[in-house]
């Protein structure tokens, strides 16, 4: 039973995506598609234990799939003849490819985009992602909802853009995965830190886009990037569960195989195209990475990384915030807290808990103890994940 | 094919202060549309500064104008017919409106009732 148990989270993981994107062919309506793949999961439950683990559980999820799909087509045919059909593009090869840019249509809100990739691509649960985006579950059913009528309504077509768009609508799904990543990789609230599940599925998401579009060196970054961030996981917590930050982290439980992977990609993606956002972020994560220790960081290599990141981000303050950290190391606390001062007055900032943790961080650095304490306990009213609240008050006198 | 009306927003003092020279501009681009576009548009009309307009709200309440808070107001629209949202969206790319400073352009499909 544990084999079946097994063999089906596999099957989940690796094959949700194509089942659907496969059965979405037939069914040309994204819920009955989405219905007839959760259906397949369940009767191969049903029956894996009778019948054994197929030999291509891909295979027979999709038959199974596509049977429950042209069953439900027969049985509805006259109420279906009133709801209106998924535009398909059936000259193209990859559905899987068709199902994530449709999932990312930037005549979609950013909040539909990330929940129709989690729930449709990466087969999270609505309760799942609920849970991640801090939304009720009927929320985030009703936002699913929403978001795969107007895809049938306005008739969001189930297509690859073509060569002259693609760079444009790339940019929407390179940034639901990476908001899929980082949502994972520090929840913004409950017990613990990182919530796997959603790394997983980013990864494996960008793995799989990486795989469709080789050729495409954005994509090849954005995977290098999550690649040589989660390659620290396993030192960013301690074994009592305390947060962990970069001077204090154990360097040797690092995946070094992982930093590998990812380094090579970043390193083939520079060669081929010019720096986008997230490749110069994968450059800073790799700086760290190869730092042997925490004294031996390279800082004017990331400072000067993060100068050119600002300039592919003209005016992100969340970029100037993480860039003046960089100087403080590289020229001291007080650089890094005149750098900061003009960031005080952003209001996009106003609740932003790292502006007032880096303020605290320079302020106590520089023996400014009672400002230190004040920006700490600024820091805490702004974050509700446990691990980072406990880091926070550990600082506290 | 779907139909989808193109519904067209801007801010009436900004129009007003176009020179007819952008006005020249303005009106060749809509020929661009328009011509782009061909059988596709099935209809569209540009409408009266929103002064003129009239109001009705509940039985014997007048309104001058559409409504008088909005700096936005409705200046015109199209009725064209394309087989999905891409395509409305790379015509609708073409109308000066988008590329103005104020208002857009509203996307908005059209229930046919048989």
């Amino acid at each position: 039973m544990t084999d079946i148990g097994a063999a089906l989270d596999e099957a989940h993981r690796r094959d949700w995506a194509q089942v659907l994107a496969t059965t979405a062919q037939v069914t040309r309506d994204l819920d009955l598609a989405e219905e007839c793949t959760q259906d397949a999961y369940a009767q191969a439950l049903r029956s894996w234990p009778r019948s054994g683990i197929p030999e291509r559980p891909g295979a027979w999820l999709t038959q199974a799939a596509r049977h429950r799909a042209l069953d439900v087509l027969r049985r509805e045919a006259a109420f279906r003849r009133r709801l209106p059909l998924l535009v398909i593009d059936s000259s193209q090869e990859s559905d899987l490819l068709q199902l994530i840019f449709t999932c990312c249509h930037p005549a979609l809100a950013r909040e539909a985009q990330v929940a129709l990739t989690a729930r449709l691509v990466c087969g999270l649960s609505t309760a799942e992602i609920a849970r991640a985006f801090l939304v009720p579950e009927p929320t985030m059913a009703a936002r699913l909802t929403r978001a795969k009528k107007k895809i049938a309504t306005a008739r969001i077509p189930y297509r690859v853009p073509a060569d002259d768009q693609l760079a444009e609508r790339l940019g929407p799904v390179l940034d639901v995965i990476h908001l899929l990543f980082t949502t994972g990789h520090t929840a913004p609230a409950g017990p613990s830190l990182i919530r796997h599940d959603l790394v997983t599925a980013a990864i494996d998401l960008a793995r799989t886009l990486h795989l469709l579009m080789p050729r495409t060196a954005p994509v090849a970054a954005l995977l290098a990037l999550l690649l040589i961030t989660d390659a620290r996981t396993a030192s960013r917590v301690s074994a009592e569960g305390r947060l962990l930050l970069l001077p204090e982290q154990d360097r040797s439980l690092w995946d070094r195989q992982q930093i590998a992977e990812g380094t090579a990609l970043l390193t083939a993606a520079l060669r081929r195209h010019p720096p986008t956002r997230y490749a110069v972020e994968a450059a800073i994560a790799a700086v760290h990475a190869e730092a042997p220790t925490w004294a031996a960081t390279d800082w004017t290599e990331i400072t000067g990384l993060y100068d050119v990141l600002l300039r592919l981000c003209p005016g992100s303050p969340v970029v100037a915030l993480n860039r003046a950290v960089a100087l403080s190391f590289r020229d001291g606390p007080a650089a890094g807290l005149a750098a900061l001062t003009p960031l005080l007055a952003d209001p996009s900032l106003a609740t932003y808990p790292y502006l007032s943790a880096a303020r605290a961080d320079f302020l106590r650095r520089l023996g400014r103890h009672t400002e230190a304490t004040a920006a700490y306990e600024e820091a805490l009213t702004l974050t509700d994940n446990e691990t980072e609240r406990a880091f926070l008050k550990r600082q506290l006198p | 094919m779907a139909k989808y009306t193109l519904l067209i927003y801007g801010d009436p003092a900004q129009w007003e202060a176009m020179t007819p020279e952008q006005w020249k501009d303005h009106d060749r681009a809509h020929e661009e549309f328009r011509t782009t576009a061909g059988p596709r548009v099935v209809g569209g009309e540009q409408l009266e500064f929103p002064a003129s307009a009239t109001t009705l709200r509940g039985p014997g309440v007048t309104t001058d104008g559409p409504y008088p808070e909005t700096k936005e107001v409705l200046g015109g629209f199209y009725l064209v017919e394309a087989n999905d949202l891409d395509e409305v969206l790379a015509l609708t790319a073409l109308l000066p409106e988008v590329h103005a400073e104020h208002g857009g352009v509203e996307i908005r499909p059209v229930i046919e009732h048989p």
